[in-house]
């Protein structure tokens, strides 16, 4: 117990003090989860919309495929991701594992999915009549699929907001990819796995407290997209 | 120049149920139609057939001006408008819904602000311009729902029970706004409507369908 107190201790003075070490792990596992984000929706979101409004071939399997992704262990998307950029695999040659560039991808493996299925979700429960509106108001198909994506944007954003809480909570994948190399690969997750191997638990904890603290900012604005697909408020003159 | 709409021999099936069964007319430029029926004889289907939001099994429907059938594009699209019995509110602004159509057809802004608020005016709902269109009541929906199709200045509008489940004070509102586009004469309307007493005061034609088939009332 004393242990921990003295953890917290030494975390909040490790925080107050703004550790340059500490910092370079916090900015380095927002750039890498960012990333993968940012890839994620512009993959993720046009094929969610594409599944939602056409009828495509095989549109239920990839549905399937795409909601099997959601539940993706960690450790086996780091497993495929560190065969495919391994030397001897096939994008070998891109020289990418033990990189940030690495845990970019295999976060984007884990965010992807969940960015399609909600964002997919989202826009197939837009009442239908919406679309209709936008036809008898001469909205060519480009402007009707994006007028629907646009009455979908709350649960859209839920997605990306959950697709982001995946990918920065995870260890397992980043771990095995990107190599937990001081100062180039070392993320939050990894970190406070290796500190507390060492038992030096004053930056795990500090890590810690930061990594609950932006799971708690996550789930907050998850809510309030929520709330606002629900009820907008805000509601601009000109957008 | 404006619009006819001439429906020529049109039939349209349902899950094995015919729903129109040879329907034909020729819909003059200018006029107000009124067309009434019981629930499930096919009106709103007629309807959307003539928005060209869907396609009969059978039959032609084409628009002409200066006699001259129009392609059924886009630009045809675009000079005609149906407001739907469910209006379809957008999650914005009043102002945003209305000014939908004119941004979608990039009306310069200025221009779309001028546009937007007259109608506004007309409609009388000016004052709940920045408000959320999703807050509004049925009735207030319904006048929305014209404004936005009015501002685009259609030349056919096609109007499915456009008072259906609202108070009087916006039926009357709604009557009013529908009387003066009667006055101008740009459009030619089609309007849907249970109530014959409407029908009447609204209607230049008076049209039924009956068993599937369209007649004059």
């Amino acid at each position: 117990m004393d242990t921990i107190f003295q953890g917290f201790i030494s975390a909040f003075k490790l925080m107050a003090a703004l550790d340059p070490t500490l910092l370079q792990i916090i900015w380095l596992s927002l750039k890498v989860s960012g990333g993968a984000l940012v890839l994620a929706i512009l993959l993720g979101l046009p094929l969610g919309a594409l599944l939602a409004l056409k009828r495509l071939p095989l549109r239920g399997l990839i549905l399937s495929v795409v909601n099997t992704g959601m539940g993706l262990p960690p450790v086996v998307v780091g497993l495929f991701v560190y065969l495919l950029l391994s030397r001897s695999g096939p994008l070998g040659f891109m020289e990418l594992l033990y990189t940030p560039g690495a845990m970019i991808i295999a976060q984007f493996v884990l965010a992807c999915p969940i960015v399609t299925s909600l964002s997919h979700t989202a826009i197939v429960n837009v009442n239908p009549i919406i679309r209709q509106a936008a036809r008898v108001l001469g909205a060519n198909p480009l402007q009707e699929a994006l007028t629907v994506i646009r009455e979908a944007r709350y649960g859209i954003m839920t997605g990306g907001i959950a697709g982001l809480g995946r990918v920065t909570a995870e260890v397992g994948a980043v771990l095995m990819v990107g190599g937990n190399i001081a100062g180039y690969t070392r993320v939050m997750t990894t970190t406070i796995a290796l500190e507390t191997d060492k038992g030096n638990f004053d930056l795990a904890i500090a890590l810690g407290v930061i990594l609950l603290g932006l799971s708690l900012i996550i789930n907050v604005a998850l809510r309030a997209f929520q709330r606002l697909g629900r009820a907008s408020s805000g509601v601009v003159l000109w957008d | 120049m404006g619009l006819s709409l001439e429906l020529a021999g049109i039939y349209k099936t349902y899950n094995g149920h015919e729903i129109l069964r040879d329907c034909s007319w020729v819909f003059e430029e200018g006029l107000t139609y009124a067309l009434m029926g019981l629930n499930g004889t096919g009106k709103s289907t007629l309807l959307r057939i003539c928005a060209l939001l869907e396609t009969p099994d059978q039959g032609r429907v084409s628009y002409l001006a200066d006699q001259k059938p129009l392609a059924p594009d886009l630009e045809l699209r675009r000079r005609l408008t149906l407001l739907l019995p469910g209006v379809g509110v957008f999650n914005t602004s009043v102002f945003n819904n209305v000014a939908y159509g004119l941004k979608i057809r990039s009306v310069k802004r200025r221009e779309i602000e001028k546009r937007v608020m007259a109608i506004l005016d007309v409609v009388g709902l000016a004052h709940k311009r920045r408000e959320r269109a999703l807050d509004l009541s049925t009735g207030q929906a319904k006048r929305l729902g014209l404004a936005r199709a009015m501002v685009l200045e259609p030349e056919v509008i096609l109007l499915d029970e456009p008072t259906a489940s609202i108070d009087q004070e916006n039926t009357e509102i709604i009557e009013g706004i529908i009387r003066k586009m009667k006055a101008e004469g740009k459009a030619t309307i089609i309007l849907v409507t249970h109530d014959p007493a409407q029908a009447a005061r609204l209607g230049d034609k008076l049209l039924l369908i009956q068993d599937g088939r369209l007649l004059p009332g």
